[in-house]
């Protein structure tokens, strides 16, 4: 378990001075995340504000190795780093252990990057793969993804006078990659540090691959003021938008309960992205988002109670 | 021990090659005509013949991704493709040859979709000559077995540090059974040394950024270093030849030429219909003919000094593509050859042949009748039309 005089001596691996936002929630998942091993590390990332904000030439913010190769492949190109340490050690010319982390946001991992990420874990290589979802194609400025929230107005699905924002519900990636049945699976987010860095450690622990997603708060996309990352993302875990739990070997474990459900309005109304849904003729589309949190958190218990 | 001949198809003969080389990892998929050699690499691992691990990906897409991260973490790494799986790769051969990784990689020409076809023409190869790889285009099993050796060497030269495409011909060269020379192991390891790459991932005390966002201040210097590194190229093969050149006493230059020193008209032409067109040209050489062949063999780096001198004699010029470029200006090989030789003041007289598409046989009677044009050619003073199809309806 994680606690912060430990971790306040841990060497940062992300240096400062990079180019992120003021507030960007990916810059804290991954310092948090990357607390969760002592290890050497090797840090892929796919194509993202995470990859374009930390290493414009001839800068880096990277003080251990770090690879980009394209947007949908951070899986498959850490798992060719991953084979070659496994090759090179058993030819005796390596010997340190060293763990491989790969970092993708939603766009490459929901979407363009899930076929990569799928047959990396099929293949089972002895990876971490963190999904860093601010829901939409933040990079690119704003663009709806496979992660994005229904109702959340993007600039590819805009609200307008006739469209409410996005119309089709998220896709469940963390119970997706859960059915790959590797030995750890888990979802997360930045304002439950101890949970994630537990989970990061239970993660880098794993005999095999192991994926957290990690939802990161991102005022540009989200329109809410940038001092409020953390607060958000608490709030996306009071009112179950964003569920912690882990897939520990198969079993289903929810990480936190929150004290006291908070209705999805409080959600709706903290974020510019939604402030078309709070109009009188949009009340059937919070009321269908509420039905449909609870309807996940019920199947959650559920798949907890197994 | 002596070199042992053994009957090997053109898969075979790069798999057994791939096996004598070892490589650290192979990250690879299946597809027609390709197929063979990662089929028989997997069996040589299953039985322990090779110390490689293998990632049997998803995709070519994750076989390339795979082989960049693999290479950049320091192990000698191959894959092999066709077609298809080429095209699917083809974001990836950019940044592979960018990130300046040595990967070899076995390529089996066959046609491109649509529609879709599993038989040999150059399209997909063609469409990646500028990704910056280097290429290389073989005749037979044989020459495709001593060009993926060559090609570690080449791949791997400080001084170069280039990916290597070595290109043969679906189901034409990758399914017919010829006899290969082959070495003993113990030369083709000493002759490709130990791969160490000095940007490892793997040096953690020494941590890198591979892949960084480079914008207007350094990305042109970057793609000028790469065009010198192919440069190098250029000029560091010969010497690599050279010094495999005694392990199996022949001699791989960038071109071949054949019975073309005294020729009045010759083709120039890649790969397997080098062969058909050989036996061609002894048959009017019989006759009296003076006809003979430029072989391709380097497509990339291009060795246009090599093909200038080689055709400034000629009066006549067929140059065949086994590609169509649709620009309605002739082939890619065509327009390049040609583009060479414009800095002759006495040009050959110069026509382009699109032929073979989709895995159509070009025999005998085709490339004779080519010749029969070119003696037509010389006689009018010029071509007919500037391109033409051969063997089509």
């Amino acid at each position: 378990m994680a606690n912060l005089k430990d971790l306040s001596k841990l060497p940062e691996r992300l240096g400062p001075g990079h180019r992120l936002c003021a507030g960007c929630g990916a810059s804290i998942a991954v310092r948090q995340v990357l607390m969760g091993t002592k290890d050497p590390v090797v840090v892929g990332a796919s194509t993202g504000c995470l990859e374009v904000a930390t290493t414009i030439y001839p800068f880096t913010a990277w003080r251990v190795p770090f690879i980009h190769n394209a947007f949908e492949n951070v899986a498959a190109t850490i798992s060719g780093v991953e084979t070659a340490y496994r090759a090179l050690k058993k030819q005796g010319k390596i010997k340190k252990e060293i763990k491989f982390i790969a970092f993708g946001g939603d766009g490459g991992t929901y979407d363009i990057g899930i076929q990569s990420l799928s047959g990396a874990l099929e293949r089972g290589h002895k990876m971490v793969y963190v999904c860093y979802t601010n829901e939409a194609y933040m990079n690119t400025g704003i663009q709806r993804s496979g992660a994005t929230p229904c109702g959340a107005s993007t600039t590819t699905a805009p609200a307008g006078k006739e469209s409410y924002g996005k119309p089709q519900s998220r896709k469940d990636l963390t119970a997706i990659v859960a059915a790959h049945h590797i030995p750890y699976v888990a979802q997360a987010t930045i304002s439950h540090w101890k949970d994630l860095i537990t989970k990061a450690q239970k993660a880098f622990a794993a005999n095999g691959p192991a994926f957290i997603n990690v939802l990161c708060p991102c005022h540009r996309g989200w329109r809410y003021p940038q001092e409020n990352t953390v607060e958000i993302a608490k709030l996306a875990v009071e009112t179950c938008f964003w569920p912690l739990y882990e897939v520990e070997n198969g079993k289903w474990r929810i990480t936190y309960r929150p004290k006291e459900k908070k209705p999805i309005t409080e959600w709706i109304k903290s974020q510019g992205r939604f402030k078309h849904l709070l109009k009188e003729e949009n009340k059937p589309v919070v009321e269908a988002i509420q039905k449909e949190i609870d309807e996940s958190w019920a199947h959650l218990e559920k798949l907890c109670s197994l | 021990m002596a070199k042992k001949i053994l009957a090997l198809t053109g898969d075979q003969a790069a798999a057994f090659a791939m096996k004598q080389i070892e490589p650290d990892v192979l990250a690879a998929y299946p597809i027609t005509p390709q197929t063979e050699i990662v089929m028989n690499y997997s069996q040589y691992a299953a039985d322990g013949l090779v110390r490689t691990e293998m990632i049997p990906v998803e995709s070519e897409h994750s076989a390339m991704s795979a082989c960049v991260g693999a290479v950049a973490a320091g192990a000698r790494t191959m894959t092999a493709t066709s077609s298809q799986g080429l095209a699917l790769m083809w974001e990836i051969l950019y940044i592979a040859s960018s990130l300046r990784l040595p990967i070899v990689m076995p390529v089996v020409n066959r046609a491109l979709s649509g529609n879709i076809n599993i038989h040999c023409d150059h399209s997909d190869t063609m469409g990646a000559r500028d990704s910056g790889w280097i290429q290389v285009y073989c005749e037979n099993p044989q020459e495709v077995y001593e060009s993926i050796i060559l090609a570690i060497k080449i791949a791997e030269d400080k001084e170069i540090l280039l990916p290597v495409m070595v290109c043969q011909d679906g189901f034409i060269t990758s399914h017919g059974v010829e006899g290969v020379e082959t070495l003993e192991d113990d030369k083709v390891k000493e002759f490709i040394g130990e791969y160490k790459q000095e940007f490892s991932l793997l040096n953690v005390d020494k941590p890198l950024t591979y892949g960084p966002l480079d914008l207007q201040d350094y990305y042109f210097e970057h793609k000028r270093q790469q065009a010198e590194a192919m440069a190098n190229a250029k000029k560091k093969i010969p010497g690599i030849i050279s010094k495999f050149e005694p392990l199996t006493n022949k001699r791989y230059d960038f071109i071949e030429k054949y019975r073309l020193d005294d020729a009045e008209v010759g083709i120039l032409a890649l790969s397997s219909t080098c062969g058909t067109t050989k036996v061609v040209v002894d048959e009017l050489r019989k006759e009296g003919k003076k006809v003979g062949l430029l072989k391709l063999r380097f497509l990339r780096p291009f060795p246009a000094e090599e093909i200038i001198q080689a055709l400034s004699k000629l009066k006549a010029v067929a140059v065949l593509d086994r590609s169509e470029s649709f620009a309605d200006h002739g082939g890619p090989v065509f327009n390049e050859v040609r583009s060479a030789l414009y800095e002759l003041n006495k040009k050959p007289l110069m026509t382009n042949y699109i032929y073979g598409l989709g895995g159509r046989d070009v025999g005998l009677s085709q490339i004779k009748s080519v010749f029969e044009d070119l003696f037509k050619i010389v006689e009018k003073g010029g071509p007919k039309s500037l391109v033409n199809y051969l063997g089509v309806r």
